[in-house]
């Protein structure tokens, strides 16, 4: 019986041991990589990120703007959606940049943001972002971190392959997911095959202001145009897009879309395209579509509807569109930084399909075609092929790469990232993500020229990985960093909305040239006022606009008498400061808007209409002064035959 | 024969050639026209929310903001504490009539440069120009430390904020003639800036020219009394 004790005991002991010495291991190299780790990530106080980062916030609608390595979010930048922080879309000058065809939409579903380039490079000097649901493409300000300009694309639904730059920023592209009829009419769903059509618009950008405008679209067979990259260096003047749902199906697509075994990645020379078009080619069709535009001098934004597009019918361009074979309904399509590896991620399998640009061009030179689909040659798969990445992980979907000829792949199902050779296709290193990663975004990793210091990985699902907060969770992302042959998971961090792409860039490109105020003296509003003796209060039958002016810490006036119930109040305010970071807020009892965010030398218009007699007050909503409580007002408001005149005063 | 050389000093300066000192006297009196393109004085008003300070150049016609809307802002501040709004330059006698002493000065130094150049004029009036331009220099000073203070104290009675030194007296927001001082939550600092570099420069030339001048005359005179003397 002791026998048996002391071999228990013993194998306990043993057993205590062994996990003892794994422990202690496994703390060990964990601590280890901890404090290197927290070194790495860790931005002193007053220290600034060496890069910036914007994130896609996906159905929030809005594009947010982190530092890295610190993973600190900066700034929300409201693009599509409504934004009740600063007044955007509630504004009177902000609500005309969400108009579309449909009318006034409120929000949308925001994917890929990719920031400017010159020769390849990153310039930074607008970030371009894609609105899902209601096409749109909108530019952002890289000085004022704005959105400036929105522009919806006809004839696309699901505008999912977008917002692409050419590698000089010729234009941004954007590709439709859904297959619709173009022009859209009524007609049976299940009549989708050979008559549903994919609109990839070419939307120029003008190289001075950035201007945007719907060149022409090339309208595709009713695949879906799932995501696209543009040629660079040799490439240039080719883009790429993956489809998927070649089977044309119209039902349970996730079923009926996956049964070929390869799909397509679309290859479309856009230059070939662009010159028929400037010799007259393509055909225009009616159509309606928004364009708003914002200026940052009158500080409003105007939309204008437009009615024609030029179409391009693919087949009339020769030599302009081919398709490449790419195995199961590929996801990710980007490029490497030379311009040579068009890079396929079959979504539904475990291997990475590499094509090569040279290799298509002799395949085009010897017409070494497979067939065709609606007229478009299908070049052989054999002989666009450069190579196959087996991975050994399940379901890749993006691929960024670094400077020294390595490339870095998401794995969803696998949920992991994999770093691989080009060229050699060897797998390198792999490293977990947790969880079910998406886009991973490496600052310049979609150029010729990326930074390849760190890498963040934005995940689907974040389950455990911070305090529960609920049934409803943030995204997670991941920074890891790859400066050695191994990556290293260095943090964690919550995102906001759901990331899908990102952009990053280093600081020094953006943070000198960023604007720290408006100019008072450049101020174009047609209600503002420049100086506070110009403040006064006019009505016209029952508009009434109010001229105020805001300075720390009161408005110009703060006493309004002679409202009246029904009246439809105008407060147009413009903030006088001119020092950096001091804006002034406007909130009025029963707005029924938001609230306005001011910043110096700007002017913004809220819309009151009271509707109970009675003293109403305002105040400053952002924490301006000392004084900050006092800077209030009151608004008189009597009953609608009242015969009180206006008048208005400050400090009587 | 008795030696006629001592007394007939007008004979002695002109054989005594100042050239040296003369073009020393006309750059150094050039120098003051700095004041004209540079700040004569900087004060800087940094604090915890202000990582950038505020900046005031004052130059000899007039007050600038070190960035651009830096005098607004300094004004906003001052608000607070009832101080008078930062002077336009119409607004103060000091800002037409410096431009005229500068000017005139550096006129007078040239003048009398060129004139000492063709040994019209000796080293004395070098001296003499100093020592005007040293007095009105401290005039300066205390004209501007007289400004300061009535602008730190002569407060508005509504001021917002009414704050008093620990023994009662009301605070006081004079900004240091030179060096720094902490005010509030502010750290002012006072120091010259190009303008009145270049003009300290300058006075040392002329003084310089001046002293060059008087051991030139000595030397010279000796030589001269020597010759003179082997002649006789």
């Amino acid at each position: 019986m002791k026998k048996i004790y002391y071999v228990i005991g013993g194998l306990l002991g043993a057993t205590l041991l062994y996990m003892g010495c794994n422990r202690a291991a496994g703390l060990n190299t964990n601590g280890a990589l901890a404090s290197s780790a927290a070194e790495k990530v860790y931005v002193a106080p007053g220290e600034q990120d060496e890069f910036y980062a914007f994130l896609s916030g996906g159905y929030s609608g809005n594009l947010t703007v982190y530092g890295l390595p610190s993973g600190r979010m900066f700034k929300e930048i409201p693009v599509f959606s409504q934004f009740p922080t600063s007044g955007y879309g509630y504004s009177e000058e902000t609500k005309p940049m969400l108009n579309t065809s449909f009318g006034f939409i409120p929000w949308d579903d925001l994917h890929h943001p990719d920031i400017s380039q010159t020769n390849g490079e990153l310039d930074g000097r607008w970030v371009f972002v894609n609105g899902n649901n209601t096409p749109r493409i909108a530019r952002i300000s890289l000085e004022t971190f704005e959105t400036e300009e929105i522009i919806e694309i006809p004839n696309s639904a699901g505008n999912h392959s977008s917002a692409f730059i050419t590698e000089n920023t010729e234009y941004v592209i954007a590709g439709t997911r859904f297959a619709v009829p173009v022009p859209q009419r009524d007609m049976p769903i299940n009549e989708y095959k050979g008559n549903f059509k994919g609109a990839l618009s070419f939307i120029s950008v003008d190289a001075e202001t950035g201007r945007l405008d719907l060149k022409f679209q090339v309208i595709m067979p009713g695949f879906n145009y799932d995501l696209s990259h543009p040629g660079r260096g040799k490439s240039h003047g080719w883009h790429f897009f993956s489809t998927y749902n070649t089977e044309e199906a119209n039902s349970l697509m996730e079923v009926n879309s996956s049964q070929n075994d390869k799909d397509f990645i679309a290859a479309i020379n856009w230059q070939k395209i662009e010159e028929f078009v400037d010799n007259g080619g393509g055909t225009k069709m009616a159509t309606n579509y928004a364009h708003n535009v914002y200026s940052h001098e009158t500080h409003m934004g105007t939309s204008t509807m437009k009615n024609e597009v030029i179409t391009v019918d693919p087949t009339q361009v020769e030599g302009a569109v081919f398709f490449l074979p790419t195995p199961k309904s590929p996801h990710g399509c980007d490029v490497d930084p030379s311009g040579e590896y068009i890079i396929g991620s079959g979504k539904l399998s475990a291997d990475l399909t590499v094509h090569s640009f040279t290799k298509m061009l002799a395949a085009i030179e010897a017409e070494k075609f497979d067939g065709e689909a609606y007229g478009i040659p299908i070049l052989s798969f054999d002989d666009v092929m450069a190579g196959v990445v087996k991975s050994g992980g399940l379901g890749p979907l993006h691929t960024e790469f670094d400077a020294n000829g390595n490339a870095y792949t998401t794995f969803f199902i696998s949920s992991e990232v994999v770093k691989w050779r080009l060229e050699t296709w060897d797998v390198v290193d792999r490293k977990p993500t947790f969880y079910s990663v998406g886009h991973l975004m490496i600052p310049g990793g979609n150029s010729r020229k990326p930074f390849g210091k760190y890498v963040v990985a934005m995940n689907k699902i974040t389950k455990d990985r911070y305090l529960p907060t609920g049934p409803e969770l943030e995204h997670s992302a991941q920074i890891y960093d790859i400066s050695g042959e191994k990556m290293e998971l260095l943090y964690d961090f919550p995102t906001h909305g759901e990331p899908h792409y990102a952009a990053g860039c280093p600081a020094e490109l953006l943070a000198s040239k960023s604007k720290k105020i408006y100019r008072l003296d450049e101020n174009k509003h047609p209600y503002a006022v420049t100086n506070p003796s110009e403040a006064k209060v006019e009505r016209n039958g029952n508009e009434v606009h109010v001229y105020m002016s805001t300075i720390r810490s009161h408005f110009t006036p703060d006493n309004i008498e002679g409202i009246k119930v029904g009246d439809k109040v105008y407060f147009h305010i413009t903030n006088h400061e001119q020092d950096f970071d001091v804006p002034h807020g406007f909130s009025i009892i029963g707005q029924n808007t938001s609230e306005l965010l001011i910043m110096p030398g700007q002017t913004k218009t809220s819309v009151w209409e009271p509707k109970q007699v009675g003293v109403w007050p305002f105040y400053c909503t952002d924490f301006c002064s000392a004084l900050h409580q006092e800077m209030q007002g009151y608004v008189r408001v009597s009953p609608a035959n009242s015969n009180i005149e206006l008048s208005w005063s400050l400090g009587e | 024969m008795d030696k006629q050389v001592g007394p007939s000093g007008l004979l002695i300066n002109s054989q005594i050639k100042m050239k040296k000192a003369s073009l020393l006297m006309m750059l150094g009196s050039a120098l003051l026209l700095g004041l004209f393109f540079f700040p004569l004085w900087n004060i800087e008003l940094g604090a915890p929310q202000y990582p950038e300070p505020l900046g005031l150049n004052i130059h000899i016609n007039g007050l600038q903001g070190q960035s651009e809307f830096d005098i607004q802002n300094i004004d906003g501040l001052n608000h607070y504490i009832g101080m008078k709004t930062l002077p336009k330059p119409e607004d103060m006698w000091e800002f037409s009539v410096f431009p005229i002493v500068i000017g005139g000065m550096a006129a007078l130094g040239l003048l009398m440069g060129l004139l000492g150049f063709f040994n019209k004029i000796g080293y004395p009036w070098f001296f003499g120009w100093f020592v005007v331009m040293t007095i009105l220099g401290f005039l300066g000073m205390y004209d501007f430390n007289a400004w300061m203070v009535d602008y730190g104290t002569n407060l508005d009675p509504n001021a917002i904020m009414k704050l008093q030194n620990p023994d009662g007296t009301p605070m006081s927001y004079k900004p240091p003639l030179l060096g720094h001082k902490k005010m509030l939550n502010f750290d002012a600092y006072s120091y010259p800036r190009l303008g009145a570099y270049l003009m300290l420069v300058g006075m040392l030339l002329t003084l310089v020219a001046g002293y060059i001048g008087m051991t030139k005359k000595r030397v010279e005179t000796k030589k001269i009394i020597k010759k003179t003397l082997a002649t006789n």
